[in-house]
């Protein structure tokens, strides 16, 4: 895999930050965001708690708004008078820290969900679309499971096959593997480095360093809703510029 | 409740508590007098004439009964809990009757008319309840939406609902409705305003239930949800509340026990359900005990079927939670 900035990538922009910046009343959780993410392209977004890590991406599909700045998906910008954020968010497949699967409702009803009643797509071929996804993250044979007989691995492997059923152009993760007890960690990143090998376009809020250098193109460092740094992994995790970097880094790698 | 696994004493069988017991019975059975009850005629031999006995009397009364009480409650706590909850089931239940006999109960007139409580009676507190129930779970689903949305007209006029119907007394509000309506130009029969104030009125409770259970589920799955470009309704239809549903049964099922019972306000208004029938039909004869009984049966038998039934419902539910 390259580690370059550049490679992989073609020039089409699926996700653009402006000047992007966001306040919880008084405070300023982001201060002046920039960034692009090209199609193709694997950004891993690291930083200490606090510093809007999940704000930022949660601002990408808008389930946060912002106040200043432009945020683009896809070409479309995302404010709060737009008509078509639900069609928007179709497209931004989102995995989160705590799975969130549907309790309700089966591992094969929570991928066929998305599909059948947003996407339009008949049972029987979300159904076989399902089994497809699950298949890629090798738990097939837990389809007719409820979400809380599966393990914490096998749950957020769940929620990205129910992501990739609705097809998305790109996929956020925001800490998936923090909630994971230490075994499973591994399974849940080697499902996401395959998915980065498929060509998917991901922006990864996580500090799993190996994950970040293996698949990532880009670090980006958050500190107080700033990115202080930004470069490629090899140069980010062994020669980092900013004290504050150091600092961070230091303090993953003493545990 | 959380039970102990290391079984301390029994505190029956503490003789200093025992004696305890004795003391207090003897004294509750001695301020009630009860030479002058059965029981002073079973003590005759000992005690001669009951009403001259004096405090001897009245004594040897108290300390008999003190004693059977306290025997009782002993004997029972050698067996198993099964049978205690038995025997203390059946023992009271014997007690309730005995006191229902006291009144001098004609059963022929009883049975004349049960069949008419039950047919007209029951069945009519039953529908309107039913119906109540059901249109005010719709009022509560509504009511619970507003209450929570950020529109400040729908919350305004879901909190004042909610407020008024539940600051009023029940009883007022079918008043209000029956006569009320008429008022402005519509005439209303007595069954429909009675379905009408039960709807309202439980529905106002139902919406705070409602409420609780829907905000209960979550921050996590509406984003779930509406990150996959579900919008509001699917959400809520297909993945909030069938979530909140589970945790909104338990309750509603004591709503509806409660209004079965509040049903009988409606009878002011002249609809023929059981407390209607039960104060009408004994009014000609001057037997008023015999009815009243017999509603108040029906009600508790109703009541008893219906909390094994939500009991069931309960069990239901939680099997399907723990899987
Ligand atoms: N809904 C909210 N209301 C107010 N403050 C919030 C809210 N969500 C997050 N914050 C604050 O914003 C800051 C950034 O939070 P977050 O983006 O979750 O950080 P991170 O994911 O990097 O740990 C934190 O200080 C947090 O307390
Ligand atoms: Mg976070």
């Amino acid at each position: 895999m390259s580690q370059n900035n550049q490679k992989p990538a073609s020039d089409n922009l699926v996700i653009s930050m402006e000047g992007v910046s966001k306040w919880f009343g008084e405070f300023q959780v982001l201060k002046d965001i920039n960034l692009s993410v090209r199609q193709g392209e694997r950004i891993v977004i690291c930083g200490p708690s606090g510093s809007g890590k999940s704000t930022l991406i949660r601002c990408l599909n808008r389930l946060e708004a912002h106040q200043e700045g432009t945020i683009r998906v896809d070409g479309i910008e995302m404010h709060e008078r737009m008509k078509n954020i639900d069609e928007v968010r179709q497209d931004i497949g989102m995995v989160f820290q705590h799975f969130n699967l549907f309790p309700h409702m089966t591992v094969l009803e929570n991928c066929m969900a998305g599909p059948n009643w947003v996407r339009g797509v008949p049972k029987a071929e979300a159904k076989e679309r399902a089994m497809a996804m699950l298949t890629r993250v090798k738990i097939p044979e837990q389809a007719d499971k409820y979400p809380s007989q599966l393990s914490g691995g096998q749950q957020q492997r769940v929620a990205i096959a129910r992501s990739l059923c609705m097809e998305p152009k790109v996929m956020l993760f925001d800490e998936p593997t923090s909630a994971l007890d230490p075994e499973m960690v591994a399974e849940v990143l080697d499902t996401m480095v395959g998915l980065a090998e498929s060509g998917m376009t991901m922006i990864c809020v996580t500090h799993e360093m190996g994950f970040a250098r293996k698949v990532g193109d880009l670090v980006v460092f958050m500190d107080e809703g700033k990115i202080v740094e930004r470069n490629n992994p090899t140069d980010f995790f062994d020669n980092p510029q900013s004290e504050r970097t150091k600092l961070f880094l230091s303090q993953i790698l003493s545990h | 409740m959380y039970a102990d696994t290391v079984i301390g004493d029994k505190l029956i069988r503490k003789p200093r508590f025992l004696l305890g017991l004795l003391a207090v019975a003897f004294i509750a059975f001695f301020t009630f007098n009860m030479a002058d009850t059965i029981i002073g005629e079973f003590l005759r031999p000992v005690i001669g004439e009951p009403k001259e006995s004096g405090l001897f009397g009245r004594s040897a009364a108290a300390l008999v009964l003190a004693i059977l009480f306290v025997g009782n409650l002993f004997v029972i706590s050698l067996f198993p809990i099964k049978v205690q909850i038995g025997i203390v089931w059946l023992q009271l239940l014997l007690l309730f009757m005995a006191f229902f006999y006291s009144f001098d109960l004609k059963f022929s007139f009883i049975q004349s008319k049960i069949g008419f409580m039950i047919t007209q009676g029951l069945f009519t507190t039953l529908y309107i309840s039913a119906v109540s129930i059901m249109i005010a779970s719709v009022i509560a689903i509504v009511g619970a939406v507003a209450k929570l949305s950020n529109n400040g007209v729908a919350f305004a006029i879901a909190s004042f609902y909610t407020s008024l119907f539940r600051g009023l007394p029940l009883l007022m509000q079918v008043f209000l409705i029956y006569m009320g309506l008429p008022q402005i130009g519509y005439v209303i029969d007595a069954v429909p305003a009675g379905i009408i104030a039960l709807s309202l009125c439980y529905g106002a409770y139902m919406t705070e239930i409602f409420r609780a259970g829907i905000q209960s589920i979550p921050r996590g799955q509406w984003e779930a949800s509406r990150s996959q470009g579900f919008k509001f309704g699917l959400t809520m239809r297909r993945i909030i509340l069938p979530q909140a549903v589970p945790l909104i049964i338990p309750p509603t099922g004591n709503q509806f026990i409660a209004m079965l019972k509040d049903s009988s306000l409606v009878s002011v208004i002249g609809v023929w359900e059981l407390m209607f029938l039960a104060r009408t039909l004994g009014q000609k004869e001057f037997r008023h005990m015999e009815m009243l009984i017999t509603a108040a049966l029906i009600y508790w038998c109703l009541t008893m079927v219906l909390e094994v039934i939500q009991s069931r419902i309960e069990k239901h539910y939680r099997q399907k939670g723990a899987r």
